[in-house]
């Protein structure tokens, strides 16, 4: 049967399970881990060719059909990114290896990466929007975990904010699902985005809408929300922190566009117009933090905000080719954001600080590191061979049809920044005189680098092989910019 | 019916955010527990309230509450439940460390100590 779309998510939860039972046993553990990873990698290729030669794939848990049981349902779109995310996993666990030390690992570190991969996994292949919350309670669960194990005071400090805010979005999540339910009866995507359509979105369906818009924009740092990101990814060590910006803000992207593809498609005069000017402003918020901070890990995480800026954009316009480069942008930033964060962790172990003012001739000593970072430096601004570029073109040419031009031309200008802030990292930190001799370096980069190269060699291939993903992107797009292909696949009628 | 339920959880909802703007961290986590209190009883009113046997088919009366919102909350209160006391332990842990359980002394940017 289709039990495919199941086989990424039940591997890193059984992983996760079983690496409970060997907790003292550090090898066993990374073999495990590295396994389980490599397994769902495997995994979710497969599941994604499967959906580009079958189409949308389905499964009804228990054989409930939709929309009385929970259904599964493995477009594209929710495929690529499980790929993406798999991928994510595996190398923040070979960057873990060398970073994260034996007093973490030995209190269930790794059962918590694997739980946090099911969260995401299971919040992308979801159908159900209860069950959505209930995976985004088992990713944040496993994210709390992470933040704090260890118990440094910067930890504990920033775990108590980062929890409290993920407290209250989460009851505003069930909040809203209480007032979806009273309204239209049913929990189902599909079945909701249909009874939608055939009853009309009346003015209470455009509230919990925007209701909608501020949870996840909370998970997903939106503008007016983003105000906990940049302490708590700041304060758990460099493995956690590149799962972090590479995975959790993105499932709360990936969740304002489901629900903004799919179900409150009939208002959006009003409400896609609301997330156009909140992604602006958290572009331009995100920006100006980019450039205000000489602090390595801060640069990187203000530039997560300007991508979600950048993506939600691509979907606030609703036309083909801006939901299309949002697709590409997406998958580019995830691993694009692991990466640099991977670096970033590298330069603070050779330096012992993440202050920029601090370094200097990095590159006299890492040449490779120097080149990885500049790699992943011009293609996160988007310089066109690289991966970051097909993705804002797209999403720029969807602002000019959809005729936000002034918006557009400010998505374009916004690079600019990034770039100036990325580079300001590989100027201060790599070039210069050399302030650290070989003998005075904190740490050194052994084993460190190769995850890395993976994550950069793929976003590479990402850039140059655009033409070779062209076809699952646009298989994606399809499907989220016709919901109707989406609620026959899982409703079949 | 309903209405008296709403009003009651907006009050809940009310004390939760006075409580969650407070400086000490025991009340910020005592607002949490009312919001989540709020939470589900709004589930609860926004199934609908009318009469009808429980949702079991051994009462084999001719109308049931709808069973779909007692699920919803009884997953919502375990969840929150396992949050509530993973925040407690770590407020107490960041009581044992930090030597405060005033927020305003939980502030600062600064990671190097």
């Amino acid at each position: 049967m289709n039990n495919i779309v199941m086989l990424p998510l039940i591997v890193p939860l059984l992983a996760g399970i079983l690496l409970i039972f060997f907790n003292k046993y550090i090898t066993i553990q990374k073999w495990l881990s590295v396994i389980a990873s490599v397994l769902a990698v495997v995994m979710s290729a497969m599941l994604v060719q499967e959906v580009r030669t079958n189409g949308i794939l389905t499964v009804e848990i228990g054989s409930w059909a939709p929309p009385y049981g929970i259904v599964f349902v493995a477009d594209m779109f929710a495929s690529l990114l499980v790929l993406a995310t798999s991928i994510i996993g595996l190398t923040s666990i070979l960057f873990a290896f060398r970073t994260i030390g034996p007093e973490r690992e030995r209190f269930y570190f790794y059962s918590a990466v694997q739980f946090l991969l099911t969260g995401v996994t299971g919040a992308f292949l979801t159908g159900d929007i209860f069950n959505l919350f209930v995976f985004f309670e088992v990713m944040l669960m496993s994210s709390y975990v992470l933040i704090v194990l260890g118990g440094t005071k910067p930890q504990l400090r920033e775990s108590i904010k980062y929890i409290l805010v993920n407290i209250v979005s989460s009851a505003l999540f069930v909040i809203t699902v209480a007032y979806l339910y009273a309204v239209t009866g049913t929990l189902n995507m599909a079945d909701l985005g249909q009874k939608i359509a055939e009853n009309g979105q009346t003015g209470l369906l455009t509230v919990i809408a925007i209701l909608f818009l501020v949870v996840f924009g909370m998970k997903g740092a939106i503008f007016p929300l983003y105000f906990w990101m940049p302490g708590s990814y700041k304060a758990p060590p460099a493995a956690v922190t590149a799962l972090f910006g590479a995975l959790l803000t993105k499932v709360g992207v990936y969740a304002i566009t489901r629900v903004y593809t799919l179900i409150f498609i009939h208002d959006t005069g009003y409400t896609h117009q609301i997330l156009a000017w909140l992604s602006v402003l958290t572009i331009l918020f995100g920006v100006i933090g980019a450039i205000a901070y000489w602090d390595v890990d801060k640069i990187v995480i203000y530039n997560i905000i300007v991508a979600v800026g950048v993506i939600l954009f691509g979907v606030a316009v609703f036309n083909s080719p801006g939901i299309e480069g949002a697709i590409y942008y997406l998958i580019h930033d995830m691993i694009i954001k692991g990466a640099l964060f991977m670096l970033a962790g590298v330069m603070i172990v050779i330096t012992g600080t993440s202050d920029l003012r601090q370094m200097g001739g990095l590159l006299k000593h890492h040449p490779l590191l120097g080149w990885l970072f500049f790699i992943g430096a011009i293609s996160l601004a988007g310089i066109p061979p690289l991966s970051g570029f097909i993705g804002k073109l797209k999403i720029v040419q969807g602002g000019f049809e959809a005729g936000e031009y002034v918006f557009a031309l400010f998505v374009l200008l916004s690079s600019l920044l990034v770039l100036y802030s990325i580079m300001k990292i590989f100027i201060h930190g790599f070039w210069g005189e050399v302030k650290l001799s070989k003998e005075e370096e904190k740490g050194s980069t052994k084993g460190l680098l190769y995850p890395i190269a993976i994550l950069i060699a793929l976003s590479a291939a990402f850039g140059l092989g655009t033409e070779a993903a062209a076809p699952y992107i646009t298989q994606a797009a399809e499907t989220l910019l016709d919901p109707s292909i989406y609620i026959q696949a899982v409703l079949k009628e | 019916m309903e209405i008296l339920m709403s009003i009651v959880v907006g009050i809940l909802f009310m004390a939760a955010t006075y409580l969650m703007l407070s400086k000490s961290l025991l009340r910020i986590i005592i607002g949490t527990g009312l919001l989540s209190h709020g939470a589900h009883l709004l589930i609860l009113t926004m199934g609908g309230l009318k009469k009808g046997a429980a949702p079991l088919l051994g009462e084999e009366a001719s109308s049931y509450v709808d069973p779909l919102p007692q699920a919803l909350i009884l997953t919502a209160i375990v969840i929150s439940f396992g949050v509530t006391s993973f925040f407690l332990v770590m407020a107490y842990r960041a009581y044992q460390e930090l030597g405060s359980d005033n927020m305003d002394q939980l502030r600062g940017n600064d990671h190097n100590e």
